[in-house]
């Protein structure tokens, strides 16, 4: 070592850019805690009224199991029915979206615009759009978990296609196969387990979605509990939260062990 | 070499990356039935030639005709029926990985077949490309492991099994991209032997890019030199002066390094 050798400095100022958004970040973040009025007094009170929720809700009533099961059951078939069109769904708009399949320009904008506004629009607004449109039930579910599906997995198929590997791919091009046909035969294959993860994601989201759809009359359990808990019912309410949770970590649990043997 | 008019014509190919100049005025041939090895350093254009050959890398000017029919510039139906004569035996084998020896090697008729992969899935294929298939794994020795995953053959044993799809695809043509050069040497000279072999068998015309110069000189009729993307040596194989060879592998042989863009010594 020369004596040019420049000392490093433990600490470097961050940029002004840096200054000015922990400065916009910290002076938000108060804003909206004194705009929600926190207050001990508040909190104290919520803590009670909480609890006199919990003492009404125990113990939960099932008399009512049979209703509580149709609508669970009327929730999952909107989830499971949702979530296969909109994976089917997301297939084709995924190829058009990625791009290295995509044909052109064009075409993978407009793929790619179509996954965003389904993505961005979250899945009650969506319910409430269908219900506009296609009346109150489990249709309009279906419909809103389809667009919630396509927001999802296209965007995490196309990502996948990027990521598959040139070579083989590159392999069928070079023996004169169809764009379509090296798709099918190397990029599908390639990516197949990690779409199988994806779906699966999509099916424990679509449980989940489903579950609060029924709140804006799109079906399902939601409904039931919705009215619970406007009627004041905590003990009903408490049976049918008791019975989503059961079913949704059931699910989580059998989709987790799929996709362990998947990959 | 034969009197008849060459299988594989290049003439005064250009292929560029953005501003970089990679093949600059490639001019050869390849006759019916002919073994040619590429030979050159890396970075000297051996690769991009092979896939301009296919077009899977677009050419800025010159022309590569297959049995007449002109590969730069064609429509993507011409282009397509231009490589369904050209098998392409690539350095990393370029299997499926998720999907067995025999649906890579169903996989070699894809081109051929109306709608493509919908014909050559092992499922629906023709029993006759079922039977053919099987049969090009047999010679390659990998019969009893058709219903494997690439990932549970060896280096060798995928090479072998690409080989199989090339031959599945019944070319006039062969182009091999260091088709041994991530074998250790044992398997790389058996892979060797067998691509050779299976050329010869079926009287195939094959360009064939290599490492070694003794390799190039035990199986190719002719060897061509490439050297910063222009071509150096032509000659037959019995011919070529040693030091010659040596000459592509020293000073300047990348194009990069012809043009100017010279990177200083540190």
């Amino acid at each position: 070592m020369s004596d040019q050798t420049p000392t490093i400095p433990r600490f470097r100022s961050p940029s002004p850019v840096a200054w000015i958004i922990a400065v916009a970040f910290l002076a938000f973040f108060l804003q909206g805690l004194w705009a929600a009025d926190m207050s001990l007094d508040r909190l104290q009170r919520g803590a009670l009224n909480l609890a006199r929720f919990l003492g009404q809700a125990m113990p939960p009533d099932f008399s009512n199991w049979y209703g509580i099961a149709d609508a669970m059951w009327e929730t999952l078939n909107i989830a499971i029915v949702g979530v296969t069109f909109g994976c089917l769904f997301s297939i084709p708009l995924a190829i058009l979206a990625a791009s290295n399949t995509s044909p052109n320009r064009v075409v993978r904008t407009v793929a790619r615009l179509v996954i965003a506004v389904s993505r961005t629009i979250p899945d009650l607004i969506w319910a409430l759009i269908f219900v506009v449109a296609v009346g109150l039930g489990p249709l309009a579910g279906i419909l809103a978990i389809i667009m919630d599906t396509i927001g999802f997995a296209a965007r995490f198929y196309s990502e996948r296609f990027e990521e598959v590997q040139k070579g083989p791919s590159e392999a069928l091009t070079s023996t004169g196969a169809g764009r379509l046909s090296v798709i099918m035969g190397a990029i599908l294959p390639e990516s197949f387990a990690s779409m199988t993860a994806t779906s699966l994601f999509s099916v424990e989201k679509a449980i989940r979605s489903a579950v609060t759809l029924g709140l804006v009359g799109a079906g399902g359990i939601g409904v039931e509990l919705s009215t619970a808990m406007r009627l004041f019912r905590y003990d009903d309410a408490a049976a049918i939260i008791l019975v989503v949770l059961v079913a949704v970590i059931g699910f989580e649990q059998l989709s987790s062990s799929i996709r362990k043997r998947v990959i | 070499m034969t009197a008849t008019a060459p299988v594989l014509d290049v003439s005064d190919l250009h292929v560029s990356y953005g501003d970089l100049a990679i093949l600059r005025g490639v001019t050869f041939s390849v006759g019916r039935g002919e073994g040619v090895v590429l030979l050159g350093a890396n970075g000297s254009g051996k690769s991009t030639l092979m896939r301009a050959i296919n077009g899977l890398a677009p050419a800025t000017s010159g022309q590569v005709t297959l049995d007449g029919t002109p590969i730069i510039g064609a429509r993507r139906a011409t282009l397509r029926k231009a490589r369904r004569q050209m098998g392409y035996v690539f350095q990393q084998f370029n299997l499926v990985p998720q999907l067995s020896a025999f649906q890579n090697v169903l996989f070699g008729v894809m081109g051929q077949r109306p709608l493509g992969i919908l014909n050559c899935i092992n499922a629906v294929a023709r029993s006759e490309d079922r039977a053919r298939a099987l049969d090009c794994l047999d010679r390659v020795g990998l019969a009893d492991r058709a219903e494997h995953r690439p990932t549970e053959l060896s280096g060798g044993q995928q090479q072998r099994v690409a080989i199989a799809r090339m031959l599945m695809q019944q070319p006039t043509m062969v182009v091999a991209d260091e088709p041994i050069a991530s074998l250790d040497p044992k398997a790389g000279r058996e892979v060797l032997d067998l691509l050779w072999r299976i050329v010869d068998d079926e009287g195939l015309s094959m360009l064939c890019s290599l490492h070694q110069l003794d390799l190039a000189r035990e199986y190719g009729d002719r060897v061509i030199g490439l050297k910063a993307g222009t071509v150096l040596i032509d000659d037959a194989t019995g011919s070529i002066d040693p030091a010659r060879l040596d000459g592509l592998y020293e000073g300047a042989t990348r194009p990069e390094d012809a043009t100017g863009a010279k990177i200083a010594a540190a």
